[in-house]
This record gives structure tokens, sequence and C-alpha cells, in this order.
């Protein structure tokens, strides 16, 4: 029987996961917002995780009956996207029950309208999270139930009027967190062929002819008139799920790392440093990396790594989150903008304000002072990127330079615009090497713990290693 | 058990004399006696008891007042007299104790100095310290002995006869009149006599690490054990007997296989074993220490317990030449020693005592230690190719002691180190097994 090994980076935001096979491939990986309580965010993870590999485990039987064709590769897309739909509707319906719960729980004399506005609400952002999920693949954006959900909500909550604005606020943040702290379980062979029957719908409707060259209707026009494509490919897909999603994922060995390591209730030798298991994943997907940047959100670490992918030293960054994924959050707080649209606007930038402060504490008041004397935000976002990546680079310097290659991990290598200076420093301080950048990055720290789990932790560790190279990414 | 009570023994000693010396300095000014404020790193101790005066070390009072949790509003109180965030933190416990009514870490009242005497200036802050003791103590009487840094690596003499001068012109003239005692050359040398006898014990007792366990934590017990030679006690019977009690019974330990004593028992398995370089955090010292103990690290020497003088190169003090001799002294402290040597002494204590890893911890507020321990770090990690650790404190502001990012860092050192422990024994297995 195939034995598969399971991650579980528990980070101070996000938690994630990764399912490898015995050839240390990932087949599965999950990823979900770090909640208060440590165990559920690493359950959710997990299942995720679980999921993700009954896809890849679908995907390669189709593979083989079907061949690598895009279409396929596009389908599947989709209906993982739909999938995620299907898991964010059920905890959806329960967040509805648990809003009308509490606002009959409430002692408010106008209970009555309260009540009559969450409905309100409930129905209009239902069809708006319906039609971003299916048609613009909201499912594949990376972005947790209660962000898509609050933001949809408070939008709503502001259409309705200021009196009722507070209780409807204090009866969201009384229902959410313990909607995202239940576990919920999925059928998944039930999801999936829910799924298929959506996409049916989906691509009913769709053109069959490509349009303005938009390479999306292409794929879609490729499905509808190549011979009843999707037909073929959902009668196929039928045949499978019945016996992937019976299918045992045997688990056999899984290691915890991350910010959140220590709560999990794993056998202490299951439990790694993240600095090993950072360098140990990005150094199994680029064999050849040497140095290993990890911003996290609440650390950077700039990690040395031998010629097996052991750590031979590391730099972390002191007591302040400064110049940290938390750091960015702050910063898009202050500006009121998402976490995802900080990197492009800072790309936007004509030239870069010099920041002073990489203090948390100070920056605000730094870009207030900036704002005020009618500084663009684009650039004052630039200096911003710029000064977090400055930060890295001391540390680096610190542990010891950059050799080549070098790996840049972590949820922040996913700002583009850190990207940007880090592609930029790195080459102007220490010339021309080999960077890479992979786009599981966020998922390395996990990958390593698989890793250290297929290798039973202790036993084994350099002779595993070598001729399990897998080509690179990106 | 008879090691146990053995063990004691020198505990209880060491115990006592320093009582004695907090109660005969609460009765100092009633008996007649002269105070005199000075550093640890180049102490002349001697000399201070050549002219019968007592000693008291601001630096000691600092570390004891944070060990017992009272630095923070020392600190705080120094802070609210516009002594900067950024300055040497047991300069600001210090001034913070003596604005709060100069009371000891004994509870007892501290006098006030007759001299304050600057025997060793490795860092501009104590210069700086004792200024801002005498704007407090206007009558009290400054003597500054310069001591040169060992810039080039050794001691010449013309640095020794440039000190012996100072003596001569600045210091002996001024604690003579001060304590009205001339100075008398022979009393000098039976204390120095005494003093060289103590060194001997130490370089003895901190040479046991090479054993496997080590019976000793040659850095957070270190400290403890430096604590007679360093504060006021070298060239007296006292220490000598203190230290000999001292190597009985680690003496004993090795004879029963005994590896360090930590607060919590015996530490019962010796994992890895390290170098530490820098002085420890001393508000959360227990906690600091336990995360060591708890993962099975012993340390098998420090520079820390070096920076009361380096005897393990074989220096000692010479009562043929008592004047040069406390010359070489002071320049020989471990944080006097250049870069190079300071290397070269490390290397050394990792060879000889076996480590597995060196770990640095980095002082905020002390500019003195923190320069160049990077540097430090990457020759020693090249040279001999061990593992190296980075974590940074304070010395006694709590503000600056985070304990889940040392733990975290220290966590993931010792993970490394297993690794690279096992990589080692693995490339050292022959290959048909
Ligand atoms: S050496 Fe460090 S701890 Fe000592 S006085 Fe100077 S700054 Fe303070």
């Amino acid at each position: 029987m195939k034995k598969y090994y399971l991650g579980i980076d528990l980070g101070s935001t996000t938690s994630k996961s990764v399912i490898i096979n015995e050839k240390d491939e990932i087949v599965g990986r999950g990823i979900t917002n770090t909640r208060a309580n440590y165990k559920i965010a690493a359950d959710i993870a997990r299942e995720e995780a679980i999921y993700d590999a009954r896809f890849t485990l679908l995907e390669e039987k189709i593979g083989e009956s079907q061949g690598k064709r895009p279409e396929l590769k596009k389908y599947m897309e989709d209906l993982k996207n739909v999938f995620k739909y299907g898991q964010f509707k059920r905890r959806m319906d329960s967040l509805e029950k648990m809003l009308i719960q509490t606002v009959e729980n409430f002692s408010h004399p106008n209970k009555a309208d309260i009540l009559e506005k969450l409905k309100i609400i409930i129905e209009k952002i239902r069809p708006q999270i319906h039609h971003e999920f299916i048609y613009e693949m909201l499912g594949t954006k990376n972005q947790f139930f209660r962000d898509i959900v609050s933001e949809k909500y408070n939008g709503e909550v502001s259409n309705i009027g200021s009196e009722f604005y507070e209780p409807l606020i204090l009866a969201f943040d009384k229902s959410i967190t313990p909607t995202e702290n239940e576990m919920v379980s999925y059928n998944f062979k039930e999801l999936v062929i829910e799924s298929i029957k959506i996409l049916d719908e989906k691509y009913q409707g769709l053109a069959d002819t490509q349009g303005n060259n938009n390479k999306e209707d292409w794929y879609y026009a490729e499905l509808n008139t190549t011979k009843d494509n999707y037909e073929t490919l959902a009668y196929t897909l039928r045949q499978h799920i019945e016996a992937i999603a019976d299918e045992e994922i045997p688990i056999a060995n899984m290691v915890g790392t991350g910010y959140g390591r220590a709560l999990l209730p794993f056998p202490e030798d299951c439990i790694k440093s993240e600095i090993l298991c950072h360098a140990f994943g990005a150094h199994a997907v680029f064999p050849n990396t040497r140095t290993v940047l990890d911003i996290g959100g609440q650390d950077t670490k700039a990690i040395q790594v031998d010629s097996y992918g052991l750590v031979t030293s590391f730099h972390m960054n002191d007591r302040c989150a400064a110049g940290c994924g938390r750091y960015l959050g702050y910063i898009a707080d202050e500006f009121g903008l998402s976490l995802n649209e900080l990197g492009p606007e800072a790309l936007s930038a004509t030239r870069e304000t010099t920041i002073c402060s990489t203090c948390t504490v100070f920056a605000g008041s730094e870009v207030k002072e900036l704002l005020n004397n009618g500084e663009e935000r684009p650039n004052i976002l630039a200096g911003l990127h710029k000064a977090i990546v400055q930060r890295a680079m001391s540390l680096i310097a610190r542990s010891g330079g950059v050799k080549n290659e070098f790996t840049f991990t972590g949820g922040v290598a996913r700002n583009q615009a850190i990207l940007k200076y880090v592609k930029d420093m790195v080459a102007n301080t220490y010339g021309n090497l080999t960077m890479n950048i992979h786009t599981d990055s966020i998922f390395m720290g996990a990958l390593g713990a698989a890793m250290f789990a297929r290798r039973n932790i202790q036993v084994n560790l350099p002779k595993a290693q070598k001729s399990e190279v897998r080509e690179p990414v990106e | 058990m008879k090691s146990e009570v053995k063990k004691e023994n020198s505990m209880i000693l060491q115990k006592e004399m320093i009582e004695g010396l907090f109660n005969d300095l609460a009765n100092a000014k009633a008996n007649g006696r002269k105070v005199c404020y000075t550093f640890v790193p180049g102490n002349l101790s001697e000399l201070i008891r050549t002219f019968d005066m007592l000693p008291v070390y601001p630096e000691i009072n600092a570390l004891q007042n944070a060990m017992r949790k009272k630095s923070a509003a020392y600190i705080k109180e120094a802070e609210k007299h516009a002594h900067s965030e950024d300055v040497c933190t047991y300069v600001k416990c210090d001034v913070g104790m003596l604005l709060k009514g100069n009371i000891g870490p004994t509870g007892q009242k501290l006098p006030e100095p007759d001299v304050l005497l600057l025997s060793y200036t490795g860092c501009f802050t104590f210069m700086k310290w004792f200024e801002t003791l005498k704007r407090e103590y206007p009558d009290t009487t400054v003597i500054m002995l310069h001591t040169p840094y060992q810039e080039n690596g050794k001691m010449t003499p013309e640095m020794t006869q440039y000190m012996v001068k100072q003596f001569h012109e600045e210091v002996i003239p001024k604690m003579e009149a001060v304590s009205g005692i001339k100075f008398d050359e022979e009393k000098l040398k039976k204390h120095l006599e005494l003093s060289k006898e103590s060194e001997d014990w130490i370089t003895k007792i901190f040479d046991t690490t090479k054993h496997r366990p080590s019976p000793i934590d040659a850095y957070f017990a270190g400290v403890y054990y430096i604590g007679p030679i360093n504060i006021g006690f070298r060239g007296t019977q006292e220490a000598v007997d203190y230290y000999k009690a001292l190597y009985a019974e680690i003496q004993e330990r090795i004879q029963l296989g005994l590896g360090p004593v930590t607060p919590e028992g015996e530490m019962s398995e010796e994992k890895y074993r390290l170098v530490v370089e820098g002085p420890p955090n001393w508000t959360s010292f227990r906690e600091f220490w336990k995360i060591f103990y708890d993962m099975g690290a012993v340390i098998v020497a420090s520079s820390y317990t070096k920076v009361g003088g380096v005897y393990d190169l074989g220096w000692r003090h010479n009562p043929e030449k008592p004047l040069e001799s406390l010359a070489e002294y002071c320049m020989n402290c471990y944080t006097n020693l250049n870069l190079p040597q300071r290397v070269d002494l490390l290397s050394k204590c990792i060879a000889e005592y076996g480590a597995d890893g060196y770990v640095t911890n980095s002082i905020k507020s002390c500019n003195s230690f923190s320069a160049g321990q990077l540097a430090m770090m990457r020759e020693i990690e090249d040279k001999l190719e061990v593992p190296v650790g980075f974590i940074e404190s304070d010395l006694v502001d709590p503000r600056y002691f985070s304990y889940s990012n040392i733990k975290n860092r220290l966590e993931s050192y010792f993970q490394m180190l297993a690794q690279r422990k096992m990589m080692k024994e693995l490339a050292n297995q022959p290959s048909n097994t």
C-alpha cells in the first residue's frame, strides 16, 4: 500500500499543511487562517490537504486515460474552485444559523427589526458570493472564509442605515469565531458530484466561441465545442470518483512546525523547528540552495544550508515583528487596503519615499505625516516595502551573506513588490547569482516538515537525500 | 547523600563571605573604614586590601538586584532622571538604586564612597558612570588608572611601565591620602601570593569540564564560582579555602560520574556541550538557564567567567613584581584582549573541552561586549566548523528579555546541532556498517 507523510506548519497568521508521497512529491496542500485554537487550524489545514490529495489522485487517473490536455487542466481547476464553493457554502450555512441565533438572543428592544435586516443582508450576499466563486474563480484566490464574508457583510451593513450598524456588527463578531472554529466535515464524493453539476450549468451558459482573444474564453470554447469535451470529462470523472473517494490516504507519519508547533498534540520528536523545515523544504525543491530567506507572519529568518539541506547557521529578527507579514497587515489597515492590494500598488510607484521607521508603532505616524505632506500613496507604500526588505538584508548579512543559490520562501514572498526589492537588493549586494522563488513558497515549511516525517525524523537523514530531486517550477 | 552535603559546603562558605562583606559595608562608617567603589574587570582587590578599604562593585549590585527582580524599578527611576533608554542598564540600575536611597541587594544601606577607583577603562561607559557618581558624591576622591588596550595582542614592557608609573604617581599617593595608611609592599605581596593560589584553583575548577559528563556548568553555575575571586576576596585565605572546598566537591562529582547541578537538581543527560560568549541575562536567569538544561545542554566554557581575569593561558599574579603584576592583571581581562586573542581563547576552549557548538548572547545595552561579537562568531564558525547560534537579550533590563524569542532560537539551534552531530557520527562510521 502507498504511504503518505504529512507536514503541518502552524504559522502565526496562516496554517499550512502538505502531504507528500514516498518520492517526496507534493500530492496535497491545505491552507487556512490560524485561529485562536491552533488545534482546529491544524485539523482544517490537514483536511484541506487530504481533499487536495484526492484531486491529485483524480487528475492522475484522468491523465492516464485522457492524456495531458490544457482544457483538462482548466476543467480540473474549475472543479476545484467550485468544490471550494461547496465547502464555503456549508460553512456559510452554519454562519447564517449562528447569526440568526445570536440576534435572537439579543436583549435589544428592536430585535425583530435587526433580524429582518440581517436576513436582507444574507439574501444579498449569498448570490454575490455564488457568482464570484463560479464565474470569477474566487476559490483559487487564496482568500479565507472570514475575509470573504466579512468584506461582503460589512459592505451590506453600511448600506443599511446607521441605527443598525452596531448590533449587526456585534452579531457578526459574536458569530464568526465559533463558526470558524467549528470543524465542518464534507463528503468528498457528494461534494464533487455536486460541483460537476454546477459546472455543467456553467458551461452550458458560456459562449462557444472565443471572444476578444481572451485566453479564458478560449479554454471555455475548447471545452464546450471540442466534441462535448466537458461532458466526456465529467463522465470519466464520475467513474473515478467512486474509487478515489473511498481510497484511503494513509498518513504514515507526521511532523509539525511553525509558530504554534508546541501547541500541537504531537509527540515531542514530531515537532521540528520551522527554521530547519523551511530550509529542508526549500532545499528539496531547489537542491543547490545555500541561502534561504523566509519572511513569515511573525518573523524573518536568514538561513544557510549545506548540500544536504541541513542548516549550518541562521539569524532571526529580534523581539519586534517589524519587517514581517504582520507589519504588512498593519500597513494595509493603516491605508484601508486589503493585503493583496499592497504589492501591486507599491509597484505602481514613481519613486520610493524614504521611510525611517520599520517599527510597527512609529510607521503609522510617519505614514500619516507623509500623507499630510501630500506624498503619493504608492510612493509611500514602495518605501515601506523597501524598508522591510532592507531589514531582511541586514539579517542576511549577519548570517553570513547570500551564497549561490538563493531561495526566498514564506507568505510574504507572494507580495510582488517585496519580491522585486529582494531580487534587486540581492543582485546589487551579492552579484549575479541564481534566485529561486517557487509558487509554493508559502508551503516550504510544511513541505520540510513532511519530508522530516518521511525520514522518520532522525533516522536515515543523510542517506535518504540525493536522488529525490524534483523540477523547480517558475 | 555525601556529595550533596559537600556541595552545600562551598555554597555556605560563599554565602558567609558575601554576607560578611555586606555587613562590613553596612557598618563601615561606624567602624571608620574607608570604602572604595570599583569595577570587576581590572579590579585591584589586593591593593584595596593593602589600604584596608572595603570594595563596592556597582555591576555586582546591579546584577544581584536584577536577580531579585528589583532592577526594573531602578532603571525606571534612572530614566525618569533623564538617562537615555539605550544606555548600559548596569549603569541605570546602579544610578536608580542610588537615587532610591542606595539600599544594596541584601537590604542594607550601602555606604557612600570615599574613593572611586577606575582601574579599567575597557569600556568608555565606565568613565561616564564614575563621572555620574562623582556628581552625586562631590566629596569623593577619584582615582583614575588608565589601562592600555591589548591592541596588538600583547602586553609590552612599555605598557606595563606606563601603568606602574601611574601607580606611583597617582594611585598609591591618593589611596594613602584617603586611607591614612602608608603603602606597605610586603603586605601587598602576601595578598598576591594568595591571589596566585586562588587563580590556580579556579583554573583547575574550570578545567574539570574536560570530563564527560562535565561535572559543572561553566556559565550558569560558573557565574557563582567566580563570585569570590571577582568581588574582593582575591588575595585572601578565605577565597583559597572556598576554591579548595569547591574543587573537592567537583572531584567527587567526577568520581561518581555526575553531571552539573541545576536549580532543579542533577542534569540527567549531557546531550550538547557548548561554549558561550557574552554576559548572561540576569533578570530571567533561571528561565534562561532552564532552556539549556531542559535540552541537555551544558556550557563547558564561557568568556563571561573570564571578565575578571583570564587565567587559562597561564597568567598569574606575581608577588615578586607586585606593581607590574597588578598592571598586567588589568591588561589581561577578557574584554581588554583584542579580537584575534579572544577568538584564539574561545577556539582553545572549544577544542580542549570538546564543545559541539558555540552560542553568542548579544547584550542590547552593552556596546563593549557586542562590538565584534558577530565577526568573532563568523571566524570561529569558519575556522572550527562548529555550529554557531546567536541570541539577544539584556543584562538587567527585564523589558529586553523575550522568553519565547530566545526559546525559539535556541530550540532551532539545538535541533540543528542534533542533525549535525548525527551527520558527523554517520560520516565517522566505518563503511561496512
Ligand atoms: S562593558 Fe558593557 S556592561 Fe560593562 S559598563 Fe561597559 S557597557 Fe556596561
